[in-house]
């Protein structure tokens, strides 16, 4: 198949950017989206231009490392798949496919597709853990964990990290990305004892970067783990309820 | 020059060695712990689990690592589970019984001792790991669920779903953040180690390149702790990420770290095959496929005909022929060879011929399509989002490919290196998995290596250093590193050739997948340790790395490329030298009449550890002989 | 420690680019119903709720006006029922006063979280694509929330000075709900404000019964399935029954006729002295 790219180029964080186009001829319906760029990276460094960079690392839709926008869509126009699975079967012939990093004042761009996404790592510094140091832990099968409950907890820990939620929220909201974190742990019984604290502070963290949620749900559309926005109900639930009881501790102290 | 290795097993019986060496190790005080600065190279499971664990002990720790988030380490993809030994299905398992079965399935050529510690700790690994909420399977009572694996005969194996790497990753990374958050760990992001800086024998810090701004940077400390991984990717097309590399191990190695038994990597027999020359990189399937799946080619290989229409007659189910009581189970050393036995007569199926049919008709008949379905929907969906074929339907074509690599760098008991204050651990050193690794061990051995090793043998070692400050950065030592980075950078940027990174990693590849991969014979190996070298000079003659700004993931790659070539170039003198076949590492010189693995435990019962005598010239060979005590050698069968 | 001098001073620094923070944490104290509110979560709660009291009293204006259809006597004996709210434990009128009074602040509330929500979202999305979003899910009602709001809120102003207080009602008589409903909804140029402001009142009310149930975090997935058809049937409801009212009174099917104690000459109301003398202040 013969494609034309729109990619955004930027040399550095503080340089102005802009989208160059591409012509890629004689690419195989079989490749996949990130396999297309090797080949366009290719023939660039042949013609002596510096490659795209972008990132990717397992290439099998776990690690969360690749993301970009392909056509106004994070991930591509596939549901519930990221980039590096995404295949050019999906594309027709001669089409022009618009490349461009993830956009967000959290986002800031370090070079033509990459972003920096380490805001999301200050929400799970910020509380994203169950406290519970090496060698202190109860055998495993103390805590009875009822199979939908063991269930709902993986549906959200699915969460892979890859940013395709802010990308594609109309706000640049981490609304997803944080509950999923958040009831991964909240909604199980180990995760108990810090689930008021962690609700509050890994919000506020995020509240520090990151837009508000207005219901769209184009996160649960982007989303290559399929992660449903229920969660960001739960989670509004325990913020809320963390006011009361937070309240009541300090009360106490 | 390096004296005679020794691998500091401690004496006892193999039941008690570890308890017993636990309280005889040198401790160091909690109020101590802060006077020690550790450094952490990389952040998947045996980084970040060792980081948390000292960092909540009240070590100064540091953790680097080249991924823009510690939680994207390559330990995240790994699907298929982990193993403990705690017997929770009462179907005889045990420690003793994981020790054995991991000794005999490394087919005899790991360290008995650790593999006896590794299976004891497995059982804290799974209470850690509930403990921080990792949301393994449960039943429908709320107890763990089990399930057997990769020809298993109890079920030991704890899973979450498909994606067990990922779940036991988010668990240490999150305790490890928790770490952060406290001020305890201080950790780089997008940072790259570069080299290794040793000072009279001495580990005592790292070069680091931040990978952003580009700077090069020097950090000092009592002890370097590598976990970074193995070293797949010399084989170009393999399951491995695409930024797994063997940099800092291999650096270390320059650096007078012993290398060991590089040429045992594992080649798992069910992955997707390769779809065209662009093809960057090979995505596994579980072998559970295996369980349901029939292994097939056509008898005629000129076969045009689409799978369906071939006649039974005309299909040869060649594992169940040769092996009738495993079928298609044998395990995934069998399986692989004998695929590439069918596609290397010419049998292959595919537009590439380069893979074998795994036919679920035979159960979609038995069991209907649709429970054939929800047995394996995630795999299923996966294959079609990839293939574009639908597996209920028509045939899977699958093809082996490199998976995993059970050399490393050399480490003792203490899982130090002959290097004092270097310690390595998870899949970047060499010690549990003998010449084979069984399935769903790899998360075991790096998170017991992180949580429940390293904090106790590394007091041991810094025990003795109370009081010392660590090397000052404006050391020679430290002068002469940072310059060798910096040299090595410029060189690699001025070279000014025509061909790319990639250019040179596939045909590494393609060097040492044919004449260093499944099988392997003295001829081949030969031809390679001519190729490669030739390759190593074309790389610096006519590599063209393009891009002036601080952030190049050309310059990148070019760097660890470059050390791959180092890399296989040992590989392949490895697997030259080891004349017998065993485990993952099969000389055709070496098989039984029947055509399986022949192992020479007379002459080839020790540990390989190379010592760099630098580039083209010959690395020397260090033995540790290899004794076993507790299991009776045994060669395998399975007819 | 010494190490950590000597190791910024061995750095050859250029700092990382630092992500900008769109809302700087805050320092000091604040009582948490404060704190709560600065938050966005916080917001998206308050607007919920003030979003329900005002989509109560939507739905019991809309469904009490509907005895407009009765004719004048009802609607007014109905408007003066509101007016006799919780008499006598109350003064008369007081009861709405409070009620207009809770609602005033719901709606100051809504629009002041919405204002800050929105001032937020601009500040967090950063420069904005090159090519626009291609949209998957967010649909016509969730992305205009902010323009039907602000047709909404205009509109009440409208509604307020036209039926309310009368300051632009020329026809307007005090108390005499029915016969201001029918002068006003008369003129074609009003009753298209007001069949345009309904139409934005429901599309606004479609979203927001559906989202309401996400900011207060009461999703379940037994009822989940339901919440597109409460929002659906709410919205349409509301929607269908305030745009009748001016339809209605266009096309003559509720006319100044309808009530007995006015005096007409054809669709024009001529006098109601009689009603209104009956409806002597109290």
């Amino acid at each position: 198949m013969h494609v034309k790219l729109h990619v955004w180029r930027q040399a550095g964080p503080t340089t102005p950017g802009t989208m160059e186009t591409y012509d890629a001829p004689g690419i195989s319906e079989e490749m996949s989206f990130l396999e297309m760029l090797d080949v366009v990276n290719e023939r660039l460094n042949a013609d002596g231009q510096e490659p795209i960079a972008f990132e990717h690392d397992c290439r099998e839709g776990i690690c969360g490392s690749c993301g970009m926008m392909i056509n106004g869509q994070a991930h591509g126009p596939q549901r519930g798949t990221a980039t590096c699975q995404l295949h050019m079967r999906k594309f027709q012939d001669g089409a022009e496919i618009f490349i461009e990093p993830w956009r967000a004042a959290a986002f800031p761009v370090l070079k033509d597709l990459i972003v920096d996404r380490s805001a999301f790592d200050r929400i799970v510094e910020s509380g994203g853990y169950i406290t519970a140091p090496t060698g202190a832990a109860p055998d495993a099968n103390l805590t009875l964990i009822p199979k939908e409950v063991a269930d709902a907890a993986m549906d959200a820990a699915a969460c892979i990290g890859c940013g395709a939620c802010v990308a594609a929220c109309p706000n640049s909201a981490g609304q997803l990305f944080t509950a999923a974190k958040i009831n991964h742990l909240n909604l199980l019984p180990q995760g108990q004892a810090e689930r008021y604290t962690r609700v509050q502070k890994m919000v506020d963290t995020m509240e520090e970067f990151f837009g508000s949620c207005t219901n769209h749900g184009e996160c649960q559309e982007a989303c290559p783990k399929d992660i449903s926005i229920d969660f960001i109900a739960y989670m509004n639930r325990d913020y809320v309820k963390a006011q009361l009881k937070n309240r009541k501790l300090l009360s106490q102290d | 020059m390096i004296g005679s290795l020794d691998s500091n097993v401690p004496p006892g019986s193999m039941g008690d060695k570890w308890t017993q060496h636990k309280f005889d190790m040198k401790l160091v005080a909690p109020g101590n712990r802060r006077r020690f600065d550790v450094i952490v190279i990389g952040s998947g499971l045996a980084g970040a689990s060792a980081a948390a664990t000292l960092g909540e002990q009240g070590y100064n720790v540091k953790v680097f690592t080249y991924h823009d988030t510690p939680r994207r380490a390559h330990s995240i993809a790994a699907q298929g589970g982990i193993n403990a030994a705690k017997n929770y299905k009462s179907d005889g398992d045990s420690v003793h019984r994981l020790f054995y079965d991991t000794v005999k399935g490394g087919d005899f050529r790991s360290r008995e001792a650790n593999v006896h510690r590794l299976a004891e700790v497995s059982l804290d690994i799974v209470d850690q790991s509930v403990a921080q909420g990792v949301p393994f399977a449960r039943e429908y009572g709320g107890l763990l669920e089990n399930r057997s694996f990769g020809g298993a005969q109890v079920s030991r194996t704890f899973y979450a779903r498909g994606q067990t790497g990922q779940q036991l990753l988010l668990g240490a990374y999150q305790q490890m953040m928790n770490q952060v958050h406290a001020g305890s760990i201080q950790l780089h992001t997008r940072s790259e180690m570069l080299d290794l800086v040793v000072k009279d024998g001495a580990a005592c810090g790292v070069i680091v390149r931040d990978l952003v701004t580009g700077d090069v940077t020097r950090h000092s400390a009592h002890a370097v702790l590598l976990c970074t991984g193995g070293y797949g990717n010399v084989f170009y097309l393999s399951t491995n990420a695409k930024y797994s590399n063997a940099s800092a191990t291999w650096r270390a190695h320059r650096r007078g770290a012993l290398f060991a038994n590089p040429c045992f990597t594992q080649i798992h027999p069910t992955c997707i095959p390769a779809s065209d020359e662009f093809q960057s990189k090979l995505t596994l399937m579980s072998e559970s496929l295996r369980n349901d799946g029939r292994i097939w080619v056509p008898t005629n290989p000129d076969e045009t005909r689409s799978p369906d229409l071939i006649p039974e007659d005309e299909r040869d189910y060649f594992l169940e022929r040769k092996y009738p009581s495993f079928g298609n189970l044998v395990p995934r050393d069998v399986a692989s060879r004998n695929a590439k036995t069918m596609v290397d007569e010419g049998k292959g199926v595919g537009p590439l011929k380069n893979g074998v049919y795994l036919d679920f008709a035979e159960a979609r008949d038995r069991i209907g399509a649709s429970t054939v379905y929800e047995r394996y929907s995630n795999l299923f969906d996966m294959y079609q989002r990839i293939t574009d074929e639908d597996p209920t339907k028509v045939p899977m074509r699958i093809y082996p490919a490199v998976h995993y690599t059970m050399g490393g760098l050399w480490v003792d008991y203490h899982l130090m290196s002959n290097v004092p204050g270097l310690f390595v651990l998870g899949e970047a050193n060499f010690s549990d998995h003998g010449a084979n690794r069984l399935g769903a061990s790899a998360l075991m051995q790096g998170l017991a290596d992180g949580y429940f090793v390293i904090s106790y043998t590394l007091a041991n070692y810094l025990a003795d250093h109370l009081g010392n400050q660590p090397v000052p950065l404006d050391d020679p030592v430290f002068n002469e590193a940072q310059q060798s980075v910096d040299d090595r950078m410029k060189r690699l940027l001025s070279i000014g050739g025509t061909k790319s990174v990639d250019h040179y990693h596939r045909e590494l590849g393609k060097i040492m997948w044919t004449y260093c991969g499944m099988a392997r014979d003295k001829a081949g190996l030969e031809t390679a340790l001519r190729e490669i070298p030739a390759l190593r000079e074309d790389f610096w003659l006519n590599l063209r790395v393009l891009g002036d700004g601080p952030m190049n993931q050309s310059l990148e790659r070019a760097g660890r490329v470059a050390d791959l070539l180092e890399l296989g170039e040992l590989m392949v003198r490895d697997a030259l030298d080891r004349e017998e076949s065993c485990g993952g590492h099969f000389r055709e010189e070496s098989q039984t009449p029947e055509g399986e693995a022949l192992r020479r435990d007379d002459e080839y019962s020790y540990v390989a550890a190379w010592e760099w005598g630098g580039v083209g010239a010959a690395p020397q060979l260090h033995k540790e002989p290899l004794t076993f005590d507790s299991v009776h050698l045994s060669q395998r069968s399975y007819k | 420690m010494a190490l950590r001098e000597a190791d910024r001073a061995m750095a050859t620094t250029m700092e990382r680019p630092e992500i900008p923070p769109i809302n700087p944490k805050r320092g000091g104290t604040a009582p948490w119903p404060v704190t709560f509110y600065r938050s966005a979560v916080g917001k998206k709660w308050v607007m919920a709720v003030t979003g329900i009291m005002v989509m109560g009293f939507v739905f019991f204006h809309a469904v009490g006006n509907l005895k407009v259809y009765l004719g004048a006597e009802d609607l007014n004996h109905y408007a003066e029922f509101l007016q006799q709210l919780l008499v006598p434990i109350l003064p008369p009128t007081i009861a709405l006063w409070i009620m207009r009074g809770g609602l005033l602040v719901a709606i100051v509330f809504h629009i002041h979280s919405a204002y800050g929500l929105t001032r937020m979202n601009h500040r967090a999305n950063g420069s904005g694509y090159e090519q626009r979003r291609h949209y998957q899910a967010a649909n016509a009602a969730s992305r205009s929330m902010r323009w039907t709001g602000i047709v909404v809120g205009l509109f009440i102003l409208f509604h307020l000075a036209d039926l309310t207080f009368g300051t632009l009602n020329p026809d307007f008589v005090r108390d005499d709900v029915y016969r201001n409903l029918v002068a006003s909804l008369s003129r074609p140029p009003v009753a298209l404000i007001y069949i345009i402001a309904n139409i934005g009142l429901g599309i606004h009310l479609f979203h927001g019964s559906w989202s309401m149930f996400q900011s207060l975090g009461l999703n379940n997935p037994r009822w989940n399935s339901w919440r597109k058809g409460f929002a659906i049937g709410f919205a349409g409801l509301v929607m269908v029954i305030n745009v009748s009212f001016p339809i209605a009174v266009l096309t003559g099917v509720v006319s100044a006729t309808n009530n007995p104690d006015c005096v007409t000459d054809g669709s024009v109301i001529v006098d109601c002295t009689q009603y209104e003398n009956q409806e002597a202040t109290p």
